[in-house]
């Protein structure tokens, strides 16, 4: 494996590879911090559309990151093409799964600030003497109230 | 590329099984040995069950109406009182980069077979997974100990709603100019406990720069905007999901570092001891102990990404 490689170009990818993750992971966490607003004073980002655009932004850095530590660190890239596809497509059902679930998580969130909704709500006081449950039609004389 | 690697792997892998024809088939699948597959096959398993748990994570913080901020909760950093957020934990990504890039050398060490640089790089992995660990064990004594946060419950919150703070006696408190403590919607506090009851608050004044905690005592306060305006209420918990989830899943990866390093420490024994060159095969051992702790650094990218970054 990496067999075309001689051994200074070995060498050469580990200090690419070590100068590649390390000033990724500086920006990534210099734009954090940037962006929720702990770097300069009264500067912040992160809110709103900037939020999705900052998300986006971490989201591809880290990809990225994995990308870079799958095929050269593991030598995914000098893999048959069989093995690199067993392996990596399989990890293509997450995509479902994270939209999956993140919308059942929604949807929990939903119901429940609806159950506290409900419980607030101020219900209208009964008068004692009228009987409550289902009323069988005629026993009362009325069927409707 | 691909044609001539083929080539060179296929040659390599005739001496690793010279007593078992390449998998008793006569020629080897995609052209790797067996235990170099199965290790492939052993670590997408094991990214499904960190997917499922940050999966799971995601779900949950959407479930929520507020959510812990990461750089509010991991903000501590050994031997220093300020309030640096991020800064620790960047260490420790560091600290495992730095581990991973030490295990390629030893994979090429091995490929060359010798014996005393893969000894020598292997140690230098070893001590960064240590040092991974003693962070991580720093992280979690911080919160456990410091900020009582525990798998049952999560002293970090976040305001619903904007509001001022009150003092115990009611009166809504001031700063030391005169001007009232207020805060605004989506701001973070952590709950002070003593004897498993809440005592008070820290939070930052966002009037002011700088990373300065501000102690309160007593935790009621007034909100005034929101389905609560004008109502005075106590702070309460966060989510309680958050600190299960946190403990769970880096947890499960520390565990994950935690075998790494006793099966990194094995291999260099037998590789000092000169088991591996005996056999002949490029250090094939090493190199599967390389792809299993490269996976713990691909874990903790996503590890960072979702507890700290997102």
């Amino acid at each position: 494996m990496a067999g075309h490689q001689t051994y200074e170009e070995q060498k050469a990818l580990v200090f690419k590879g070590l100068m590649l993750l390390g000033a990724i992971t500086i920006v990534e966490v210099v734009v954090a911090l940037l962006a929720k607003g702990h770097l300069i004073h009264g500067v912040k980002f992160a809110e709103g559309f900037g939020h999705y655009l900052y998300m986006l932004l971490m989201i591809g850095f880290s990809l990225y990151k994995a990308y870079f530590i799958i095929f050269f660190f593991m030598h995914m890239a000098y893999e048959v093409r069989g093995l690199a596809l067993s392996v990596l497509l399989p990890t293509a059902l997450l995509v479902w799964a994270i939209i999956a679930f993140f919308q059942e998580g929604s949807s929990w969130g939903a119901r429940r600030e609806l159950i506290k909704e409900k419980n607030e709500e101020l219900v209208k006081p009964v008068p004692n003497n009228r009987p409550q449950g289902y009323v069988l039609p005629g026993v009362y004389g009325r069927t409707n109230g | 590329m691909a044609e001539t690697s083929v080539a060179h792997a296929h040659e390599t892998n005739e001496h690793d099984h010279q007593d078992d024809a390449a998998w008793e088939g006569g020629r080897e699948p995609f052209r790797a040995s067996y235990g170099k597959l199965m290790m492939w096959y052993f670590l997408l398993s094991d990214a499904f069950t960190f997917a499922g748990f940050l999966i799971a994570y995601g779900a949950l913080r959407f479930s929520m109406p507020t959510w812990p901020e990461p750089d509010f909760v991991f903000a501590s950093f050994p031997f220093v009182q300020a309030h640096w957020p991020l800064i620790f934990v960047t260490f420790m990504t560091f600290v495992l980069i730095f581990s991973s890039v030490t295990m390629v050398r030893a994979v090429q060490e091995g490929h060359r077979e010798n014996r005393q640089g893969v000894v020598f790089w292997m140690i230098l992995t070893i001590l960064g997974g240590a040092t991974f660990l003693s962070s991580q064990a720093y992280e979690w004594t911080t919160l456990i100990v410091k900020e009582n946060m525990t798998v049952s419950q999560n002293p970090f919150g976040r305001h619903i709603a904007d509001g001022i703070y009150l003092n115990a006696d009611g009166s809504e408190a001031k700063r030391t100019d005169g001007s009232p403590l207020e805060f605004k919607k989506g701001e973070s506090y952590l709950l002070h406990m003593h004897d498993g009851k809440v005592t008070g608050l820290a939070f930052h004044d966002t009037k002011q720069s700088g990373e300065k905690m501000i102690q309160h005592e007593g935790t009621r306060l007034k909100y005034t905007t929101g389905a609560y305006a004008g109502q005075v209420r106590n702070a309460e918990m966060g989510p309680k999901a958050f600190g299960a989830l946190f403990f769970f899943i880096t947890g499960f990866h520390g565990f994950h570092v935690f075998s790494g390093v006793l099966f990194l420490s094995i291999i260099m024994i037998n590789a000092a001891g000169g088991v591996y060159a005996a056999r002949r095969n490029g250090y094939e051992m090493v190199e599967k102990i390389g792809l299993y702790w490269h996976f713990v650094d691909l874990v903790w990218v996503f590890v960072f990404l979702v507890f700290y970054l997102l």
